[in-house]
């Protein structure tokens, strides 16, 4: 197995506020490997989008702090790296797509230039092989007329087609990994379908590896090679979208499975995790989940829960079910 | 096998899951502002003031005062800051009452404490008088504006109204006919308007173009030219400084009023309120005035700070209020003589303007970070 | 375009006929009038106030009197109740005079703001910020006369140079650099005065723009882009920060009329704020009433020209 090509290890990420500390990422690993997509999900607040932004090394350093881990890309420690460095691989090999396409462009530049700057960054061209790559990107993309959409600002463009833009701004030096953070969450369903679909082209035709954060388990069941399940900061469980789908083994995974309107069971009433998410400066000892979990026993508030392997890099955070895996969880 | 349920239960013991907080939205305004250290500071200052105020006004005020501003004593003038007077040349009655002269004496001999003391109150009641009339105006009238602001007034009624106010005003000038017969036609115009109809007629313009284009009116006079105008023309008194610095200076309140009353209006709990059946006013006055308020809490803060500096700078020019009364831009404006030979004159009452004024200022601005929940940390 | 430049032209117009109405009866209705007897004057008897009465058409109803004023306005008649100069003369006068502190000043305000505001928003919290934001705070506290005095006092005795009034007396005779030289002395301090609370202001106030701005999802795409630091401040976050102060630079213009009184007098500089000063006393109705009708000429124009200026420089905005 070769080496893979973004590695997160052990990261740990610190949010320092005036009166205590929040800890948005506790010790949470995983990797994405060449032409595959790995999906990571969880509620709001599990720290999926910090994880995100400190691969990229843009989040904002007076209050985030990373007291350990590390994070490899092709083989370098990215948290170590000098600054410059790092700049030269953020937007060139290793970039990102955000959440919302309406505010994510500057709206007094026209795309055209924000694209080329994007590609300026990081390959200088002459002015017609610059301009020549920004249409074909953009056609890449799905946008149809490119050219004259260059010229366009941001206000003029729709949200599904400002999203493209982002997807084709993230493109503009070939990258090796794409990050994508929710990028449909502020989109209308029938282009959510679209992008979606525009990224497994893309994935398919460029070899392009993707690390896709969502919270909609929907999504995750079309695209995902592999998953991982975040809660509270953790990673809860991992393993290939058959085994996470088919063979939960975390309570919070089995939960939020059931969770999911089914045909099978119209007219019973919905199911549903009680309780909420903990505010990450006040987590709970122990399991950060075990306060709403029904399989909950005492050593859950001991100590973070070991991960228990259940074969073929399938694991999970929870001692009770590793001990019984026959248990029903949620009734 | 442990009993989950029992073990459940242990664990809830030890962990409380989080729920909504339990702080009202003062406490967490007030947990925030702690936070701002100078903004706090502003406040104790701001109390502090308060407190010498009021000290100030039962301490100077009366026919036989504690510490008497008024008691002039030529023999003992120009005197330092915190000298002992020369008790040999004064009567029993002109000693002053602490046994020295804490911040000296101005020329006349007048204990310049106690002058302090007493201005401090005016100044106060100069800034929140001044501040409470243009708040008050700016709700209003960024209020109508913003909640009202779709109807439409015709424009021959508008304009008889103003040809009403003209009649008035030529009647008080002298042409008594004239402005009778004005007046009449004005009035008579508007109780017999509603028989034409709109379309015969000029049209309209909405109440909120008339009130923003009485604001742009109004905000093309030079705001501190204006006040002293007015004030030079009118009789000197404390009361007519307060009401022009109202007037002129209600227009931002108004604005940022009108501004929070437009978003507000469209929100849900607008509508929900107004399908329910409960009437105009009381929508305005019970749901949005509260959240309108904030940017005219902060203004207000900043207002007062401003109105402070404005009588001072009017005392400066002669036209502050007058004398006996002492304020402090009247003390600091007679100092301006002595700045050479007596400079404690101008240094007391400029230091303690600007450390009210500061403090004032930064409770403002504290303020203002507080009630943004756009500049809220983590 | 040529629509919305035509329909603001007409709603300006408007609005100063009623600035206009409105200014001139703010000071007819006060008490009293210029031609009042004035008793220490000897040679003023009831017949020349009856003269003065005629002349200046005050015994004729208000709106005669409006018509009268305002047409002699308009074509430049207008005579000075003080010193029966004409109006426009003496304003033009001290407005020369006025000009080169409003230059100066306004020139030390925009240029020291903007990198005082932006260097604090780059660092927020930083020493620098919280230092500049203390100044700030004491600049727009400090009564204006305590102020002046105080950098009076300083630069008299340290720099040993006389700052009083536009120019030292004798001056004009001087060698030409020494006498712009004290000319620049004279200019100075006024100048910094003026716009030390302007300083204050307008650096808050691009500061917060500022991080309001770079707290935006579009500059977080300009990092994720891998651009340097600097182009992702000074390119992407400063464009649209700047975007509202383009439109201040239209609202200068009020400033042209203006001139603080206070530091005028303190600094005897004849300038426009003395002259109104001295107008208002002496119930120089003819010369109250231009400035304030000139001033609002400059209000209505500054506006105008900020909102042509809005529209020019945000793409959203295209009329």
């Amino acid at each position: 197995m070769s080496e893979p090509l973004l590695s997160v290890q052990d990261l740990h990420v610190h949010f320092r506020g005036r009166r205590n500390v929040a800890r948005a990422v506790e010790g949470v690993s995983y990797e994405v490997r060449e032409g595959e997509t790995v999906c990571i999900v969880g509620e709001s607040g599990c720290g999926k989008t910090v994880s995100a932004l400190s691969i990229l090394g843009i989040l904002p350093v007076p209050p985030a702090e990373i007291p350990e881990g590390r994070i490899l890309f092709q083989g370098k420690d990215l948290l170590r790296m000098d600054p410059e460095t790092l700049r030269g691989i953020r937007g060139n090999r290793l970039s990102m797509v955000f959440q919302e396409p309406m505010t994510s462009l500057n709206p007094v530049f026209k795309i055209g230039d924000q694209l080329r700057e994007a590609v300026l960054a990081h390959r200088p061209m002459e002015e017609k092989a610059l301009e020549e790559r920004c249409v074909s990107l953009l056609r890449d993309v799905g946008i149809s007329s490119s050219a004259e959409r260059l010229q366009d600002y941001p206000h003029q463009l729709s949200g599904g087609q400002r999203q493209r833009v982002m997807i084709a701004m993230a493109l503009a030096c070939d990258p090796a990994l794409v990050i994508a953070d929710e990028p449909t969450t502020a989109l209308d369903v029938t282009i959510q379908v679209q992008i979606l679909n525009l990224f497994r082209d893309l994935q398919r035709e460029k070899g392009l590896s993707l690390l896709y954060i969502t919270h909609d388990l929907g999504v995750v069941a079309q695209i995902a090679d592999r998953i991982y399940v975040m809660y509270a900061g953790i990673i809860a469980e991992q393993g290939t979208a058959r085994q996470i789908f088919h063979e939960p083994r975390h309570p919070y995974t089995m939960g939020l499975l059931a969770s999911l309107p089914s045909r099978m069971r119209r007219g019973a009433s919905l199911h549903n995790v009680p309780g909420a998410v903990p505010d990450p400066a006040q987590k709970p000892p122990g399991c950060p989940f075990h306060p709403r979990c029904p399989a909950a026993e005492a050593s859950c508030t001991r100590g973070l829960p070991g991960l228990c392997d259940w074969g073929e890099d399938h694991l999970a955070r929870c001692p009770v079910t590793c001990a019984d895996p026959d248990k029903e969880v949620w009734p | 096998m442990p009993d989950p349920v029992e073990h459940a239960a242990v664990a809830e013991q030890e962990y409380q899951a989080p729920e909504a907080p339990r702080r009202t939205r003062l406490q967490e305004a007030w947990d925030r502002l702690s936070e701002n250290r100078l903004a706090l500071a502003g406040l104790a200052v701001f109390v502090l003031f308060f407190g010498v105020a009021v000290a100030g006004l039962v301490l100077t005020s009366g026919v036989d005062p504690v510490l008497d501003p008024a008691q002039i004593r030529l023999q003992e003038k120009l005197r330092p800051p915190l000298s002992r007077p020369h008790t040999e040349l004064l009567t029993a009655e002109e000693a002053p009452a602490l046994g020295v002269y804490l911040f000296g004496t101005d020329d006349l001999g007048r204990d310049v404490f106690a002058r302090m003391l007493q201005g401090s109150w005016v100044s106060l009641t100069v800034g929140f008088v001044a501040v409470g009339i243009s708040v008050l105006l700016g709700i209003l009238m960024g209020g109508i504006a913003g909640y009202f602001g779709d109807r439409i007034v015709r424009t021959d009624r508008f304009l008889a109204v103003f040809l009403a106010g003209a009649g008035v005003v030529v009647m008080t000038a002298g042409s008594q006919a004239l402005g009778i017969a004005i007046l009449a036609g004005a009035v008579a115009w508007i109780a017999l308007g509603s028989r034409i109809p709109r379309s015969a007629v000029l049209g309209g313009v909405s109440l909120d173009t008339l009130i923003m284009r009485f604001v742009d009116i109004m905000l093309c006079f030079p705001s501190f030219f204006l006040i002293l105008t007015v004030v030079a023309l009118l009789p000197a008194s404390i009361y007519n400084i307060m009401i022009v610095i109202g007037l002129t200076s209600w227009m931002g309140a108004a604005r940022f009023v009108r501004a929070e009353f437009l978003s507000l209006r469209e929100q849900d709990f607008v509508t929900a309120a107004r399908a329910l059946g409960v009437g105009d006013w009381r929508i305005i006055f019970r749901h949005m005035i509260p959240n309108a308020v904030a940017p005219v809490l902060v203004s207000a803060t900043i207002g007062i700070a401003t109105a402070i500096l404005t009588e001072a700078g009017l005392s400066f020019l002669g036209f502050g209020v007058p004398p006996p009364h002492a304020t402090w831009g009247n003390i600091l404006s007679d100092g301006k003589r002595f700045i050479f030979d007596a400079p404690w004159l101008t240094f007391v009452p400029g230091t303690a303007i600007l450390i009210v004024v500061l403090s004032f200022n930064l409770f403002g601005e504290g303020l203002r970070d507080v009630l943004n929940p756009k500049l809220r940390e983590r | 375009m040529l629509s919305f430049i035509g329909r603001s032209v007409i709603q300006k117009a408007v609005t100063l006929f009623f600035v206009s109405v409105l200014s001139f009866l703010i000071i007819h209705l006060a008490p009293g009038e210029p031609s009042q007897v004035d008793p220490l004057n000897p040679k003023f008897t009831p017949e020349m106030v009856e003269r003065f009465r005629k002349a200046f058409h005050l015994d004729e109803p208000l709106h005669a009197q409006y018509l009268h004023f305002y047409s002699s306005l308009l074509t430049g008649d207008l005579i000075s109740w003080k010193d029966n100069r004409p109006v426009l003369l003496k304003i033009w006068e001290r407005f020369l005079n006025s000009l080169p502190l409003f230059v100066v000043g306004t020139l030390i305000t925009w240029t020291l703001s903007f990198p005082v505001g932006i260097r604090s928003a780059i660092q927020r919290g930083g020493v620098y910020d919280r230092t500049a934001t203390f100044l700030s705070y004491l600049l727009i506290s400090i009564p204006g006369f305590f102020f002046a005095y105080i950098l009076i006092i300083l630069v008299v005795s340290r720099f040993h140079v006389p700052v009083i009034g536009m120019e030292t007396f004798g001056m004009a005779e001087a060698a030409l650099p020494r006498m712009f030289m004290d000319r620049v002395w004279h200019l100075l301090l006024p100048s910094v005065l003026s716009a030390s609370g302007g300083i204050a202001i307008l650096s808050r106030y691009v500061r917060s723009q500022m991080l309001e701005v770079e707290g935006q999802d579009y500059v977080r795409t300009a990092r994720a882009k891998g651009l340097p630091e600097e182009q992702v401040h000074y390119r992407h976050a400063l464009r649209n920060a700047l975007l509202p102060f383009v439109t201040m630079f239209g609202l200068i213009l009020p400033g042209l009329i203006g001139g603080s009184v206070i530091i005028e007098s303190i600094f005897s500089w004849p300038g426009m704020g003395r002259m109104a000063y001295e107008a208002i006393l002496a119930r120089d109705y003819p010369v109250i009433l231009t400035v304030n009708f000139l001033s609002a000429v400059l209000v209505l124009a500054g506006t105008f020209v900020s909102d042509v200026l809005y529209m020019v420089v945000d793409p959203r905005i295209r009329l």
